[in-house]
């Protein structure tokens, strides 16, 4: 048995800090009023113990009193909550320059994949000094990304990703946990994060053995599938242009407006008819079972990298596949207000 | 018996309640609430020791880091089981099917239950559910957590996932008929006198844990219905394979399943509230601010659900908008421990049994409601999420919350529904053994949770050990608390000394009767004249027989 315990885990990224400074503080007020009750107890037992000679003095009743013990714990319930919101938003929204890293979990494994095409078990190497996200996905149960090193945890789920994301601070070795229950093996699904220096960190993915980038093995599913008879870039195409595309609102069948996503492509290849292009027929077939979850980050990868390996215009933006390139800002800028854009037709 | 102000030796009534009629027909077709009340109390003592059956053997294997003891499945068949049992056979019809059906009549001045055929009925159905479970377990059991999250459970396992629902739907018949019989018995039943005003704050809350067992079980059931069918029958509501999404399980589930911890806690909190005002001899502070915490902590509780889903992929605003919500919930809860503290203020205090536990209950309740506010908190929640700190905070109300109110509640009603006194020395003992026991326990799983150790795991890494063996140890400990009270109760009912009508002398109309109550609980019908909690009056003794 291992005698020595810490009170705390490691602090290995940008947030363990913050979040422990916001947990001692929790721990603080919660002792305070715990003492603060449990003293008042004791005192009173002692104080006002059942004696022959004294009766029980009957006060009650003080709305001064009420309104006090209401509103001291509301305001710092209050500023708890605060506190704990602009936590959460920080952990949650990844910053713009992170390393983009896609995991996959299954029972009872984790499945990693760089961008530059290595691949990891139960492992995950990550540089320290830059955020790194993580893009999540499960191929059956509900999993959940957990690293207390580094106080980051997300709920992996079978039908969309999920995104986290951490900034190591210091080399070593992390626990990953699985840590929503998952059926059998679910002690076991554990693996470790292993945090390099840049220098290590580079040197390590130079020793992988990548068969060619995360976009590039896309790239060969794109063709193997015969997506490219459809999704060319020419007018006469059966199917959307996807040059360019990540990133930018569509506008579906029904007038809707789509950002073309992660989600929104895994989507469109497992469940074409779900939401159709506008001016598209709902020919496509469904890749379901035919494509694996591995199989469809690649290609997501790949379609993420069609914009930017193409220098020439895109040919058919003014067709109605997509939007026009002087509608995207306002779009953007109204779905940014949560706003519902109007359809572009009939804007004045 | 502190204050020993009767010199005449109290005697048994010659007819009660216990002895109107005998035979095994006369308790099983009884349409008596009292007698409901202790068939209840029979079935639940035996699932309850089932349950703490369960978390020994998991406290067992935790002992060592490698999962040496069960296999996998067996480990997860066992927490799970220890969570439904602990949960639907035990801790939602605890307070009010026992302690609730037995003295919320007699307090309102009532003969019985507006309907007490439906009573009865409640029971049987409770049986069934809970021995139809019960064979599920004999016969293969589930490794669904008590949570049934999906799409493991109705898609990926193979145990009997589709029975235990069934079981647990009947469970949940049962206590909607139990919440519906008392908002019915409130608002009909009421003797002469008896005004909302003047209600004891034991039956508040009852009547907003009715309040809620009538509203937010029925959504229970379609949950689980639902799940029962795309188990069997593939449709796709939950499963993505189906075109279902598993986060809806979630919402679904939490509906119900967070008021449900309110079902659970609520009726405690109205046992608390009579004890201190007995035992300090005191008018409870704020009677009108207690009251109405607990219709306000049923309302809240209707608006909270999604803080158990924090990092389920729910949208970061709405997560924010449920922890503003739940942080609402904190407000009436810490009311009511302020005003109990401050009913004791200049008080006559004694410290028999139930009043240590309802000391024990104020103390871990703090702690446990604390806890729920740092869990309730996003940035905070989201490391300790689904670890032994979730475990610690919610034990720490439920078993150091409610098991504590509820062994008050019957060391305080002991003596009216039986006649007899329980031991009192051995009594304050498991009292406190109960208290070392259970902060042995569940306090290092606090900081395991920190330490970041998952909840669910059958085996862990070897740095968690030593927190580990200290809660089996303390686990040893609290067992013994809770089987104590089991062999002097037993042994009261034959040797315990014959308690009088009032041997507390408490304010409340269930001492104004015999102990045990006559069959229809008052010879006459009583009369209201006075507010609640009169203590300090002078006590008019009414001796009804």
């Amino acid at each position: 048995m291992q005698f020595k315990f810490p009170l705390f885990p490691e602090q290995a990224s940008t947030l363990a800090g913050q979040v422990d400074a916001f947990y001692l503080f929790l721990v603080l007020v919660t002792t305070f009023f715990s003492l603060l009750i449990a003293l008042l107890i004791l005192f009173f037992i002692i104080k006002y113990r059942r004696r022959p000679d004294r009766e029980a003095e009957q006060i009650h009743g003080s709305t001064l009193l009420e309104i006090i013990w209401t509103v001291i714990p509301l305001g710092i319930t209050l500023f708890i909550f605060v506190w704990g919101a602009v936590l959460y938003y920080k952990i949650q929204n990844p910053p713009v320059n992170a390393l983009e890293i896609y995991g996959v979990g299954k029972q009872w494994m984790w499945k990693f994949q760089h961008p530059g095409g290595q691949r990891e078990i139960n492992t995950l190497h990550v540089p320290t000094g830059r955020p790194v996200k993580v893009t999540l996905i499960s191929q059956d149960v509900i999993h959940d990304f957990f690293v207390p090193a580094f106080r980051v945890k997300q709920d992996v789920l079978p039908n969309r990703y999920v995104t986290s994301w951490f900034q190591a601070t210091k080399p070593g070795a992390y626990h990953l946990f699985c840590s929503q229950y998952c059926g059998t093996n679910h002690s076991a699904m554990i693996g470790q994060i292993i945090a390099m220096t840049p220098e290590d960190y580079q040197e390590w993915l130079a020793s992988g053995k990548a068969e060619g980038s995360l976009s590039s093995m896309g790239e060969k599913l794109f063709q193997e599938f015969g997506c490219t008879t459809c999704h060319r870039p020419d007018s006469g195409a059966r199917g959307p242009n996807l040059q360019g595309l990540y990133g930018r609102p569509v506008r579906l069948s029904d007038n809707r407006i789509v950002i073309a996503d992660d989600n929104y492509i895994r989507e469109s290849i497992l469940h074409p008819n779900a939401k159709v292009v506008q001016g598209f027929q709902p020919i496509m077939p469904t890749f379901e079972g035919v494509v694996s979850e591995d199989g469809l980050i690649q290609i997501t990868e790949y379609i993420k990298h069609m914009g930017t390996q193409e220098s020439e215009p895109i040919n058919n933006r003014s067709t109605p596949t997509q939007l026009r390139d002087n509608e995207v800002p306002q779009i953007q800028q109204e779905l940014q207000q949560g706003g519902q854009p109007a359809p572009s037709g009939k804007k004045p | 018996m502190s204050t020993a102000t009767t010199a005449i030796k109290p005697i048994m009534p010659a007819k009660h309640f216990l002895n109107d009629n005998y035979g095994i027909r006369s308790w099983l077709l009884t349409k008596d609430h009292k007698r409901i009340a202790i068939l209840y109390l029979v079935s639940i003592t035996f699932f309850f020791f089932m349950g703490g059956l369960f978390a020994a053997l998991i406290r067992l294997e935790l002992l060592t880091p490698q999962g040496d003891l069960f296999t996998s499945d067996t480990y997860n068949k066992l927490f799970s089981m220890h969570g439904i049992n602990m949960v639907f056979f035990f801790l939602v019809p605890s307070i009010p099917a026992t302690l609730g059906n037995f003295v919320l009549p007699i307090m309102l001045g009532a003969k019985d239950l507006a309907f007490p055929k439906i009573n009865l009925l409640s029971w049987y159905i409770y049986i069934f559910a809970a021995f139809f479970s019960l064979a599920t377990m004999v016969s293969g059991g589930v490794d669904t957590g008590w949570t049934f999250y999906t799409p493991l459970s109705s898609g990926f396992l193979h145990t009997h996932v589709a029975l235990m629902a069934v079981g647990v739907i009947f469970a949940g018949f049962s206590s909607i008929f139990t919440g519906l019989n008392f908002i019915v018995t409130v608002h009909r039943m009421r003797a002469p006198g008896m005004t909302w005003g003047r209600l004891p704050l034991f039956v508040w809350s009852n009547y907003a844990t009715s309040l809620i067992m009538v509203l937010a079980t029925p959504v229970l059931a379609i949950t689980l219905i639902l799940l029962a069918l795309e188990r069997t029958f593939h449709i796709g509501v939950f499963d993505p394979r189906y075109g279902g999404d598993p986060v809806l399980f979630q919402h679904m589930f939490w509906f119900y399943s967070h008021p449900a911890v309110y079902i659970m806690i609520l009726p405690g909190m109205g046992v608390i509230s009579e004890l201190i005002t007995c035992f300090s001899r005191k008018r409870v502070f704020g009677y009108s601010f207690v009251a109405f915490s607990s219709i306000a902590i049923a309302v809240f509780g209707f608006l909270v659900w999604a803080h158990h889903m924090f990092v389920a992929g729910i949208s970061q605003y709405s997560a924010m908008v449920f922890s503003l919500l739940s942080m609402a919930v904190a407000i009436p809860s810490a009311v009511k421990v302020f005003n109990w503290t401050a009913t004791m203020y200049k008080g006559s205090i004694s410290l028999d049994t139930p009043m240590l536990y309802a000391l024990g209950f104020i103390g871990l309740f703090t702690i446990g409601g604390l806890t729920g506010i740092m869990l309730a908190a996003l940035g905070m929640d989201v490391h300790v999420h689904d670890t032994y700190f979730v475990i610690a905070h919610f034990h720490y109300v439920m078993v150091g919350g409610m098991v504590t109110a509820y062994l008050g509640g019957l060391h305080f009603w002991w003596p009216k529904i039986t006649g007899r006194m329980y031991p009192e020395a051995p009594a304050k003992l498991a009292a406190i053994i109960t208290f070392i026991g259970f902060n042995l326990t569940f306090f290092p799983q606090f900081v395991l949770g920190y330490l970041g150790m998952p909840r669910r795991y059958h085996a862990y890494p070897p740095e968690f050990q030593v927190l580990n063996v200290l809660s089996s140890a303390g686990a040893s400990v609290l067992a013994i608390g809770f089987i104590l009270p089991a062999i002097y109760f037993l042994w009261s009912l034959k040797y315990g000394a014959i308690a009088g009508d009032n041997p507390w002398q408490a304010t409340g109309l269930e001492w104004q009767t015999t102990s045990p109550p006559p069959t229809h609980n008052f010879h006459e019908v009583p009369v209201v004249t006075t507010r609640p909690y009169n203590y300090g009056a002078q006590q008019e003794v009414t001796v009804v027989h």
